[in-house]
């Protein structure tokens, strides 16, 4: 899974399959403050990666970090 | 995951509501909370001229689109704080939307306008960038909405903000802020009436009302934000929630509801003592404001281009929107 983080940004390959709740607990983010979108819609947190795809994990806290 | 309300593909949860949503619901469920936090403090009514403090970013955006979906007249109001790149590109963010919506977009420029930008006006005061901008914000901010003749100021401070306020203010126990933190400041000499709709939205749901509305906000940070105290309160509080979802929601309310008003008279004694500032006019506990204070020392950093120090504001004519 290719994985774009932001503030700064930054790009991560994570093995696949992975649940979002995974990918954000493996990366030490708290779901509270970010979102995961892919090719620009929400992608909800039970949903599986797999290694083709490709996601944002964007801040949401102003100013904030990811 | 499903949605709560058509059981489709939900697109987000909402673990403080215990609800997921699908894009078309989770929409409806914002409408429905800024409905609410505008009823259940009154916080203005259909015919009222509308002033909404735009940034660019995510919170601003959300609730300048939510109050004109709703019906709201609205015109938005930006400050170029002259922050680099990171100020160009906001106010990119603010006309494209304003632009795409046939909205007015009311813009002043604090480098233009008054001779300094944000990091010289910190150095100049030798205040945090962060004061300095909220200072110079607010006092713009009230300012415009005066002398524009709006009824009303609208902020897009969300829960998450508004939690981690309360919450530093509480930390240090500044009793002197916690009677005015309110969803609704009242207008009275000097300032203008300033509302809340977002109290009830996290900046989670923001971001997400602006992704699945398709608005494009500026995502980066403010570079001169990095580290600030409020950021560090809102990590600490979503920590809080990530184990005890409605935490935030819970802390703030409940304050509202119960303790707020124990502090009301010390904010009121405090705002009793306020005149004209021998400058401006704004209201002020000092003889000069701290903004005029703030101009004069840092004024003059660099060339003041639009002839004008008073109040300066651009009003841009859009596709559709007519000149007030």
């Amino acid at each position: 899974v290719k994985v774009l983080l932001r503030n700064p940004r930054r790009e991560l390959e994570i093995n696949g399959p992975i649940t979002i709740i995974n990918l954000l607990d493996r990366l030490d983010l708290n779901r509270e403050a970010v979102l995961v979108i892919r090719s620009g819609e929400l992608v909800p947190g039970d949903e599986t990666l797999s290694d083709d795809d490709s996601v944002e994990i964007r801040p949401v806290i102003s100013g904030g970090m990811a | 995951m499903k949605c709560v309300t058509c059981r489709g593909p939900a697109v987000i949860d909402i673990r403080r509501h215990n609800a997921n949503f699908c894009a078309e619901h989770f929409i409806e469920q914002c409408h429905r909370q800024v409905h609410k936090a505008i009823d259940e403090f009154s916080m203005m009514e259909p015919t009222d001229r509308i002033l909404v403090a735009v940034s660019g970013g995510k919170d601003s955006l959300a609730v300048w689109d939510l109050l004109t979906a709703m019906g709201y007249i609205a015109d938005g109001l930006y400050i170029g704080l002259g922050i680099g790149d990171y100020s160009d590109v906001s106010k990119e963010h603010a006309r494209s939307f304003a632009d795409a919506r046939g909205l007015t977009l009311i813009e002043v420029d604090l480098p233009a306008d008054y001779g300094f930008d944000i990091p010289a006006g910190s150095r100049a005061a030798r205040r945090v960038p962060c004061s300095a901008c909220g200072l110079s914000k607010r006092h713009l901010f009230d300012d415009a909405a005066l002398k524009g003749g709006y009824d009303v100021l609208v902020t897009g401070h969300n829960l998450d903000d508004e939690a981690a306020v309360l919450f530093g203010n509480t930390l240090h126990w500044h009793t002197e802020y916690l009677g005015r933190q309110l969803p609704v400041l009242p207008a009275r000499d000097g300032f203008p009436r300033k509302v809340k709709p977002l109290v009830r939205l996290t900046e989670r749901e923001t971001a997400a009302y602006c992704i699945i509305r398709g608005i494009d906000y500026l995502v980066d940070e403010c570079p001169m934000a990095e580290g600030n105290r409020h950021l560090g309160y809102k990590a600490a509080l979503n920590e809080i929630e990530k184990t005890s979802p409605g935490a935030k929601h819970s802390f703030y309310f409940g304050f509202l509801s119960r303790a707020a008003d124990r502090f009301a008279e010390e904010s009121a004694i405090d705002r009793e003592e306020l005149r004209a500032c021998a400058s401006c006019g704004a209201p002020t506990s000092a003889e000069v404001c701290a903004f005029c204070r703030l101009v004069d020392r840092a004024g003059g950093h660099l060339p003041i281009t639009s002839g004008d120090t008073s109040v300066n504001v651009e009003i841009r004519p859009t596709r559709t929107g007519e000149l007030r």
